[in-house]
């Protein structure tokens, strides 16, 4: 059994142990001592039912706390049964424990790490090292999270645009360490997505295929960002765009668009154009205009102005912009796009200036090479 | 989350001098003991709260050194520096929600008691550690 097919079973085995009344906090230790019980042993000798065998072992180790618990507390041996059987199995398990580990309560890098570690089963050091942050520190922003999290119902579900919320976070996190963070997020709205028929749920798990299908274009031989209208696209995941555009066409028949299915039309209609001058921009305009009626996001009205920019001309582009200072003066994405339109329209001096100032307040390396190296080339053109 | 470097500038600042300085050399022990003790303190309720990434103190031994040309040995100077030198104590590495929440914990570290128990009220240079990947 490979490592992403055993962490698969991994919300099961919690659900169960969960259902049968036993504290989450404790439960998620007990399963990740049961993981690391698995590594060690299945190479010799593989159970014939993994999912049975993780929860006897996650089990066993419970009533071993629970013991120690006890004898700390000078309790009577007499008084350790296991808490009665409660719904042994359900479906939706995974789809409780992310509204667990997604809780309001939470900040977002503490419902982020708890859902890679009670969910993803990934180990709190394999977490720390993605973000970059001490084991010591990582395991106890994971133990405040549960103490946080610890006596919620775990049969209520909550909004799910929360738990879709984190999902696309870690999804967004790329990179760090040896754990690859958007194939988790894939991995881990998959499991949701077999639980859940909520129509957004197909559409950000579209949106993270139809992405992550331009993974190895995205940057060129020496690690720098390469733009999308300047992608080598024999390069694209053709499976994964595929796979995402089904997923998608499906979601979007229910006729119940929202956010994601929004943002992943978007992404397919990109993925679908051969070369970049044959993208479908009228398409993608409508599409945007839904997503702004929709969200009112800044952001959002930001890409609008890039699509109105290229169907109806820089210059138009440039006035879709107006307005856009009050809620988005400091972010360097609207210096970016004003100097890609300027620039777009010859307004030389202009572009180079919105460059610079984009390049000076993002807070990513990668975008400020970027923006300094279009600036660069504007200055030597 | 955001991670954010704590630079601790001991003596500098944009209002230097400190209203309170005094050299740890004209502490007392105790009033050594107790500011020690307050950045243990706020390094493991860092850690406490998940977000403690490095903290280190400085030697305010050092140099300057700089490329030499081909085959030119490093070119090495110790000085002269300013009279009102600046000089970078340590610092900590945080990894917290907010901007305000870094600032928060540079206040306190700011109040580290020095002479007479009285916060030194020195000056944290918060800086955001930039992504390297691009970033929402």
């Amino acid at each position: 059994m490979n490592e992403e097919a055993l962490r698969d079973l991994v919300p099961q085995v919690l659900g169960v142990l969960v259902r049968r009344g036993h504290d989450f906090a404790t439960a998620e230790d007990a399963v990740q001592e049961a993981l690391l019980d698995a590594h060690r042993t299945w190479d010799e000798r593989m159970p014939d039912e993994p999912k049975a065998w993780l929860v006897t072992v996650a089990g066993r180790r419970l009533v071993d706390a629970q013991r120690s618990e006890a004898a700390r507390r000078r309790r009577e041996e007499a008084a350790l049964t296991e808490p009665p059987p409660g719904p042994a199995e359900q479906a939706d398990d995974t789809l409780l424990l992310l509204f667990l580990c997604c809780h309001p309560a939470l900040s977002p890098a503490s419902a982020i790490a708890l859902t890679l570690r009670a969910v993803g089963g990934l180990t709190t050091r394999e977490i720390a090292e993605a973000f970059l942050v001490p084991e010591a520190t990582m395991a106890q922003r994971i133990s405040r999270a549960k103490r946080t999290v610890s006596g919620q119902d775990f049969t209520r579900p909550a909004d799910i645009a929360v738990v879709l919320r984190v999902l696309y976070l870690i999804f967004n996190e790329g990179y760090g360490g040896r754990v690859d963070l958007a194939a988790e997020a894939i991995r881990l709205t998959r499991l949701l997505a077999r639980e859940s028929a909520e129509p957004e749920v197909a559409g950000l798990l579209a949106l993270m295929l139809l992405h992550h299908a331009r993974r190895d274009a995205r940057h060129d031989e020496h690690g720098d960002l390469v733009t999308l209208d300047e992608q080598d696209r024999t390069l694209w995941n053709t499976d994964e765009i595929a796979e995402g555009v089904r997923i998608l066409t499906a979601a979007l028949a229910r006729q119940r668009a929202g956010e994601y299915q929004i943002q992943a039309a978007v992404a397919a209609l990109h993925d679908d154009a051969p070369t970049a001058e044959e993208t479908d921009w009228v398409q993608i305009l409508a599409w945007y205009d839904d997503l702004l009626a929709l969200t009112g996001n800044p952001i959002v009205a930001l890409s609008r102005a890039v699509a109105v920019g290229e169907v109806d001309g820089p210059l138009a582009g440039l006035t879709a912009l107006e307005g856009l200072d009050a809620a988005l003066g400091e972010h360097h994405r609207l210096d970016a796009v004003r100097a890609h339109l300027q620039e777009r329209a010859g307004q030389r001096e202009e572009a180079l200036a919105s460059y610079l100032r984009a390049a000076r307040r993002t807070t990513s390396t990668a975008e400020r090479n970027h923006l300094t190296k279009r600036a660069a080339r504007l200055r030597s053109a | 989350m955001p991670k954010y470097l704590l630079l601790k500038h001991y003596t500098g600042g944009p209002a230097a001098p400190l209203p309170n300085y005094a050299p740890m050399d004209e502490w007392t022990p105790e009033e050594i003991t107790a500011h020690m003790a307050f950045q243990h303190e706020v390094t493991r309720m860092l850690t406490e709260r998940g977000e403690f990434v490095d903290a280190q103190a400085l030697s305010p031994q050092g140099a300057w050194v700089q490329y030499g040309g081909p085959e030119a040995a490093p070119v090495v100077t110790d000085g002269p520096f300013p009279e009102t030198k600046e000089l970078i104590a340590g610092w900590y590495m945080i990894d917290v929600d907010s901007q305000e929440r870094a600032y928060e914990v540079a206040a306190l570290v700011s109040s580290a008691p020095g002479k007479d128990g009285k916060p030194i009220h020195e000056w944290l240079e918060v800086r955001p550690v930039m992504w390297s990947h691009p970033h929402e």
